[in-house]
């Protein structure tokens, strides 16, 4: 099973809702999966290219389609950080609050928060982690 | 006992105005596009107040008053400063009452923390930089008979900071007290979700700096700390938070070829070797209060020993005492002095937290106590309480990992020195970690063999100004709480001078 049908990212409804709206005011957007203190832990979403990536220190989990977007949201996480998560899947949700950081989302009064589950074997599998 | 009134009511110490605007250039700012946010109090998930929704003008116009003070207070002496900082001490020491209830109030923190920790080592940090300032000196190096190198210490001219929710007022304190001795202006950005009790403090003590050398913006990350730390306007930006917005401060700074201190975090560990079971005496009980220190300011510390490893060969006896200890902590209203711990600071760390509790069940960690969303009765069942937690697991899982930020612990054992070692350095970070022993020279190597800035040993959760604190690794960069966070807002000046009259011969 190819690694394309099987994500290591997702998205819930809500975020993909949240996702086009803040597309038509900020434009294209990504993530980045933060870590440590205070809103550590919480995925940061920027305007695309506001946050530079790195092909040495940085992994891209994954592109999120999100319907009535022309081009998907990537999601990035250090890769030192994507040691410790990488036996997990991530889906991106919202929910009510006032992260800081300079995540686009939090005037809106609200706050993207990342839910977890273990992958399954197939998707282990697909990702070369078993 | 006693329980104080809610900020705002007719019995409290602490006033509450409808709204608060900027504290630009000495005086209250509207902002500039008209916009205001609510402030909400997690002890009761309610709004209490409105505060100014900063934007990019605002923060021009904070720069602005900052760099019309900044070379007057850089050029005032060190008397001066030293005793203007001691004046807003003794100032804070005078209202800490009313500013410990207010920081609760904000927060969510239990108000025994506040009036005993937050707010006398606040008055502290005024003082000790207002000493420290005073026995700093520069050098004078002799590079041969006719010729001298002067140092001097110079102020930066006008940074940034940007603040943490954790601990809004001495979070700030220990950011203003090092800029402001070393004679810099300030323009301050609070946390959006506790935007309102550092305006309490500006409110008493705005009146003893000069206008301008404290500028407080408050908004949101986006609108208005960004347009802060990436202004080619500061000369430096301090900053506590997570590693991707450290990451973002940093990229702006190299933007500007501006320096940074962060401050991001850690997973900290806390080692209870065998010996400290060796008897059950006040050492014993210590080493219990230690383990429990988890849940002090409900997690929400950046050095929150929130990895207990506990040797194999007492793991029996003292993870029982241990979790007795932390059934014992009292959680109801934060602003009665019998509770030990308060509410979360917000609803989206509340989410965070219970998604935590969510993984490490489905990774097969055991919940010893805890695990669950606290709903407190009457008017505080809307506020954002969690029951203190311990998961048992291995160090591999990733509530071991990640700063959940809660009053979460996760246990697990070790057999021997060097699998504690390698556990505790198992992580990204290195803030805070802990050393449990009655063996003084086990103490010390695992204390120089832990990659943590900090390494407190037969003790936990202490502050005191004048012990470095800061990270390695994905920690950080920089000390604070320590007379070397000076040089960190400070340019060193060079004076070489020749008293020969010749010429060197070149030309």
């Amino acid at each position: 099973m190819s690694s394309d049908l099987l994500g290591r990212v997702d998205l819930t409804a809500e975020a993909a809702e949240l996702l086009r709206r803040l597309t038509a005011q900020h434009g294209p957007l990504m993530f980045h999966q933060s870590g440590g203190c205070c809103d550590g832990s919480s995925p940061m979403c920027y305007p695309a290219g506001e946050f530079m990536t790195s092909e040495t220190a940085d992994v891209h989990l994954g592109d999120l389609a999100v319907e009535g977007l022309d081009a998907p949201v990537p999601f990035w996480m250090s890769a030192a950080q994507y040691e410790y998560w990488k036996h997990t899947h991530l889906t991106v949700d919202v929910v009510k609050g006032r992260g800081s950081g300079f995540s686009v989302e939090a005037p809106e009064g609200v706050r993207f928060l990342i839910r977890s589950r273990l992958m399954t074997e197939a998707e282990l599998r697909a990702f070369g982690l078993v | 006992m006693t329980i104080y009134a809610a900020p705002g009511s007719p019995d409290s110490l602490v006033q509450v105005q409808p709204r608060y605007g900027h504290f630009i250039g000495g005086n209250w700012v509207d902002p500039k596009k008209g916009q205001w946010f609510e402030n909400i109090s997690p002890v009761n998930g309610k709004p209490f107040t409105e505060i100014a929704r900063g934007t990019a003008e605002d923060i021009e116009a904070a720069l602005d008053a900052a760099h019309a003070a900044a070379p007057a207070w850089g050029r005032a002496s060190l008397a001066e400063r030293s005793l203007i900082l001691n004046r807003i001490a003794d100032r804070m020491e005078e209202n800490l009452e009313a500013l410990a209830v207010a920081e609760t109030w904000e927060n969510g923190k239990a108000v025994r923390e506040t009036l005993n920790a937050d707010l006398p080592l606040a008055v502290d940090h005024f003082r000790y930089f207002a000493g420290v300032l005073r026995g700093q000196e520069g050098s004078s190096s002799e590079i041969d008979e006719n010729t001298v190198a002067y140092h001097f210490h110079e102020p930066l001219g006008v940074v940034g900071q940007i603040i943490p929710w954790n601990f809004p007022i001495l979070m700030a304190v220990w950011k203003l007290a090092p800029a402001l001795a070393a004679g810099n202006a300030v323009v301050l950005k609070p946390a959006e979700q506790t935007p309102w009790s550092i305006l309490k403090l500006a409110e008493l003590i705005g009146d003893l700096l000069p206008a301008g050398v404290l500028n407080i913006v408050n908004g949101f990350g986006v609108e208005c700390g960004k347009p802060l730390a990436s202004s080619p306007r500061i000369a430096k930006i301090a900053f506590t938070g997570e590693t991707t917005t450290g990451r973002l401060i940093m990229q702006y700074a190299s933007q500007n070829i501006i320096p940074v201190t962060l401050e991001l975090g850690g997973k900290s560990p806390n080692v209870f070797f065998d010996d400290v079971a060796q008897e059950r005496d006040a050492f014993y009980d210590k080493a219990l209060e230690g383990f429990t220190m988890f849940a002090l300011n409900q997690g929400e510390v950046c050095t929150c020993p929130s990895r207990a490893l506990v040797q194999q060969s007492i793991y029996a006896d003292f993870v029982p005492d241990a979790i007795a200890r932390v059934e014992k902590i009292k959680m109801g209203n934060p602003l009665d002095t019998d509770t030990m711990m308060g509410a979360q600071a917000s609803n989206d760390q509340l989410e965070k937290i219970l998604s935590y509790l969510d993984i490490g069940r489905q990774e097969g960690a055991k919940v010893l106590t805890g695990g669950e969303r606290n709903v407190l009765d009457g008017d505080l069942a809307e506020g954002y309480y969690v029951t203190p937690t311990v998961f048992e697991g291995q160090n591999s899982m990733r509530i071991f990992q990640e700063e959940i930020f809660g009053p979460v612990l996760s246990l697990t054992s070790f057999t021997d020195e060097a699998q504690a070692l390698e556990i505790a350095n198992d992580t990204l970070y290195g803030l805070g970690s802990g050393v449990w022993t009655r063996d003084g020279s086990r103490a010390y190597r695992m204390g120089r063999g832990i990659k943590a800035g900090r390494v407190w040993t037969n003790c936990y959760h202490q502050y005191p100004a004048h012990a470095a604190f800061g990270g390695y690794k994905q920690s950080g960069i920089g000390r604070e709480n320590h007379k070397m966070m000076l040089d960190h807002y400070q340019q060193t000046k060079n004076l070489l001078v020749s008293y020969s009259p010749d010429a060197l011969g070149f030309f």
